[in-house]
């Protein structure tokens, strides 16, 4: 295969074009069997380091972005960071010099601060890749929610999805709107209007306060974890209030398609943005996702970092 | 006694409605006689030799000094990012030859001994350098600083700049104490509870980037708070870098009802958009935060109708340890005195201002605000002068910045018009010829 990235770095799918992201697909398709084997590993990226710089508390995002490297043979390595580079009285250059001297061949950094992976990803020759930063995005998050659609519904062109929740703080809603817009579906989001930002729209998508209007007729329904915690910000008044108008229940499910298929980003709150029967019914695949998620993030490391430096450099 | 002449400059004197071709004869440090060239015919004779110096500005734009009502100098405390005499040598390149510099340091200019500290400092800077003394003791928004003795001290206005005063009581009243000492308010207008954590201009662009947003609303309520306040202590106000389509509006309409506002905006204000801050740069980063691109229209409209009186930089020299760090996290502020002249000569450019206004804004208007006996040629008064070539072209180079600290979102733009000569007391304190 001699198909590659555009960029060093996957930063956000904003910057990607529409063929990017089906390449990133169809490999993760070809991947998705390694999985499957006794010996869950290729031996494509050997001696290949990849440092996992995770400075929020990550398990699932983390272990998939591990296991995938592993998988492929390349060495991970994680490394947790409790303190920003503020605190440590370190520029972002500072941090990212350091990391570049062990010469890894990728960084996967999340952060609480949006735009930090791209400051860093501008410093250092390697690859970057994008594990959530902030409100901004979360690429390899909506490239695996593309996969399990396209793996369950069979394409992605002419689909209506719908996202409900938190928009305003959600890195996955960002993504997965460019993402999925980009591939052709209808984008729908819905939440409390405090938790629509302005502009939205701009993005690829509609925007509604109305849960039922988004849900209906949708293929697809993607439910936001919500933050507890910002009820204390008055974006809503309690959770019993906000599960009322945008928990998905089989009430509300009744609106979509007969074949929907429903996502989660994880981790659920059951009871809140989703009721029990529906996160564990015939429509979740909210599993899937994660099964797919180390599909994807081997598709990542393969395309990043399979072509030899001599070839990248053309 | 020293002589200086320069010769043969367009000269540009809004106070005393000068606009043409002037000889200027400077003695002693002062303004001895502007003379039209075509009526001072021995001029031409004149030759520079024992105490006579000649600036030949054929060609080149005369002006008074300009004058910054708004810079930050971070002595004493800060000196890691920028200090009096550092900050007085970054003013001169830009054409400034009085800056006015704001009370945040660390001690606060809150008290007398910091004043005069900040003046002892001031003597041997190469510009003149006024301090701006606190409103409130600490910049605590709680009591009223000793304003009397720090005027005496010889700070030119007080201002809480940073930390907006909260408290709507504790305003009133330090609008109605500095009336009566003949001085000064300047607001930093912002509601700081509906600015929330936002480290951006609330819209599209802070929606797309995923940063949390400040609305412009956060500045139009304290603006409007402000405003009328002042026309409740009928005081003298000046509101802080406006940055906002409703902050204009709101001021005009207070001047319209006669109430005493002044006002003033930074060329980066005028000149960036939020636009700026895609790529996550951090000097794009200031408060109040770059707005969208009808807000800058409305800046300009503004100062075009005279409802802007000044142009000010809010220079905020900050060192990579507070900009090289993630966005949500790094200190609001730019650098501004070296690039301010040439940007908002880039709007008499574009057709947008005229050139008087921009002149009347960062001289004369600035020196009436605050009741500064500068901003003129008159006869008698200090030869504080920039000479400047509208034709000449530069390409800002932060790491050749004079200030201490590099932080400007401008690096790499071409922009039109330079400094060639800053002279105070007449004296030439920069030379663009012979840098370097």
């Amino acid at each position: 295969m001699t198909a590659r990235l555009k960029h060093k770095d996957l930063l956000g799918l904003e910057t990607l074009e529409r063929e990017e992201i089906e390449l990133i697909l169809s490999t993760a398709e070809s991947f998705r069997e390694v999985s499957e084997r006794d010996i869950k590993k290729v031996p494509t990226l050997r001696g290949r380091t990849v440092i996992n710089l995770f400075y929020e508390a990550s398990t699932r995002t983390r272990t998939s972005f591990e296991i995938a490297a592993k998988r492929m043979s390349a060495d991970a390595v994680n490394i947790s960071v409790s303190t920003s580079s503020v605190v440590k009285g370190e520029t972002l250059r500072d941090t990212a010099k350091n990391l570049e001297a062990m010469k890894p061949d990728c960084i996967v950094i999340r952060h609480a601060s949006a735009g930090t992976p791209h400051l860093i990803a501008k410093s250092v020759a390697c690859s970057v890749i994008n594990a959530g930063d902030g409100a901004h995005e979360h690429p390899s998050q909506a490239l695996l929610d593309m996969l399990t659609v396209k793996e369950k519904l069979g394409s992605i062109d002419g689909i209506k999805l719908a996202i409900i929740g938190d928009i305003a703080h959600s890195r996955v809603a960002r993504s997965n709107i460019y993402g999925f817009s980009k591939l052709g579906a209808k984008v729908v989001v819905a939440g409390p209007a405090t938790m629509i930002p302005p502009g939205i729209e701009k993005l690829g998508c509609a925007a509604t306060f109305s849960a039922d209007e988004a849900i209906s007729g949708a293929d697809v329904v993607m439910m936001l974890r919500i933050q507890l915690e910002r009820q204390d910000e008055s974006f809503f008044p309690t959770a019993r209030e906000y599960s009322r108008l945008y928990g998905l229940d089989n009430l509300k499910l009744a609106r979509a398609k007969k074949d929907v298929i429903i996502l989660h980003p994880g981790p659920i709150n059951r009871g809140v943005e989703i009721s029990s029967e529906v996160a564990d019914g015939q429509y979740s695949v909210i599993l899937n996702q994660v099964t797919n998620g180390v599909a994807v993030r081997m598709a990542l490391f393969y395309l990043l970092l399979g072509a030899s430096k001599e070839e990248v450099k053309k | 006694m020293l002589r200086l002449v320069i010769k043969g400059g367009r000269v540009i004197d809004l106070a005393g409605s000068i606009d043409g071709l002037y000889n200027i004869y400077i003695m002693g440090g002062r303004i001895a006689s502007v003379k039209a060239v075509d009526k001072d015919i021995s001029a031409t004779e004149l030759v520079a030799g024992e105490g006579l110096e000649v600036i030949d500005a054929t060609g080149l734009l005369v002006t008074p000094g300009l004058i910054d009502a708004h810079t930050h100098l971070r002595e004493p405390g800060y000196e890691y990012k920028e200090t009096i005499a550092g900050g007085a040598v970054s003013a001169a390149v830009g054409g400034f030859t009085t800056i006015m510099c704001m009370a945040n340091t660390k001690p606060v200019n809150d008290n007398e001994s910091v004043t005069r500290f900040m003046l002892k400092k001031a003597e041997s800077a190469v510009v003149n350098v006024l301090p701006i003394g606190a409103v409130t003791v600490g910049l605590k928004g709680e009591r009223l600083t000793e304003m009397a003795e720090l005027k005496e001290a010889g700070c030119a206005a007080f201002s809480d700049d940073g930390m907006p005063v909260a408290s709507s009581s504790v305003m009133r009243r330090a609008l109605e104490y500095a009336n009566a000492l003949g001085m000064v308010v300047i607001t930093h207008a912002e509601d700081t509870k509906l600015a929330g954590a936002g480290v951006m201009n609330e819209g599209e662009v802070s929606t797309k980037l995923g940063l949390k947003g400040i609305p412009s609303t956060a500045e139009d309520i304290a603006v409007a708070r402000d405003i009328l306040l002042a026309e409740l202590t009928r005081a003298r106000l000046h509101v802080a870098h406006v940055s906002t389509r409703g902050a204009v509006e709101i001021i005009r309409n207070a001047k319209k009802r006669g109430v005493k506002v002044t006002c003033e905006a930074t060329p980066h204000h005028l000149t960036l958009t939020h636009l700026a801050v895609e790529g996550y740069g951090t000097n794009a980063k200031m408060n109040p935060p770059l707005r969208s691109e009808d807000d800058v229209s409305a800046l300009i409209e503004g100062l075009a109708d005279g409802t802007i009186d000044c142009i000010a930089t809010d220079h905020a020299p900050q060192s990579v340890i507070e900009k090289d760090v993630e966005f949500d996290r790094a200190a609001n502020g730019v650098v501004g005195l070296e690039t301010a002249f040439s940007l908002v000569y880039a709007l008499v450019e574009k057709g947008l201002i005229t050139l008087q206004a921009a002149i009347a804004a960062m001289t004369i208007n600035v020196a009436r605000t605050f009741n500064l006996d500068k901003g003129s040629l008159k006869v008698g008064s200090s030869a504080d002068i920039a000479i400047f070539d509208l034709k000449a072209l530069w390409i800002v180079e932060p790491s050749l910045l004079k200030s201490k600290s590099k932080n400007t979102p401008f690096g790499g733009m071409n922009l039109k018009g330079r400094v060639e000569k800053t002279i105070v007391n007449g004296k030439v304190v920069y030379d663009a010829n012979k840098q370097r």
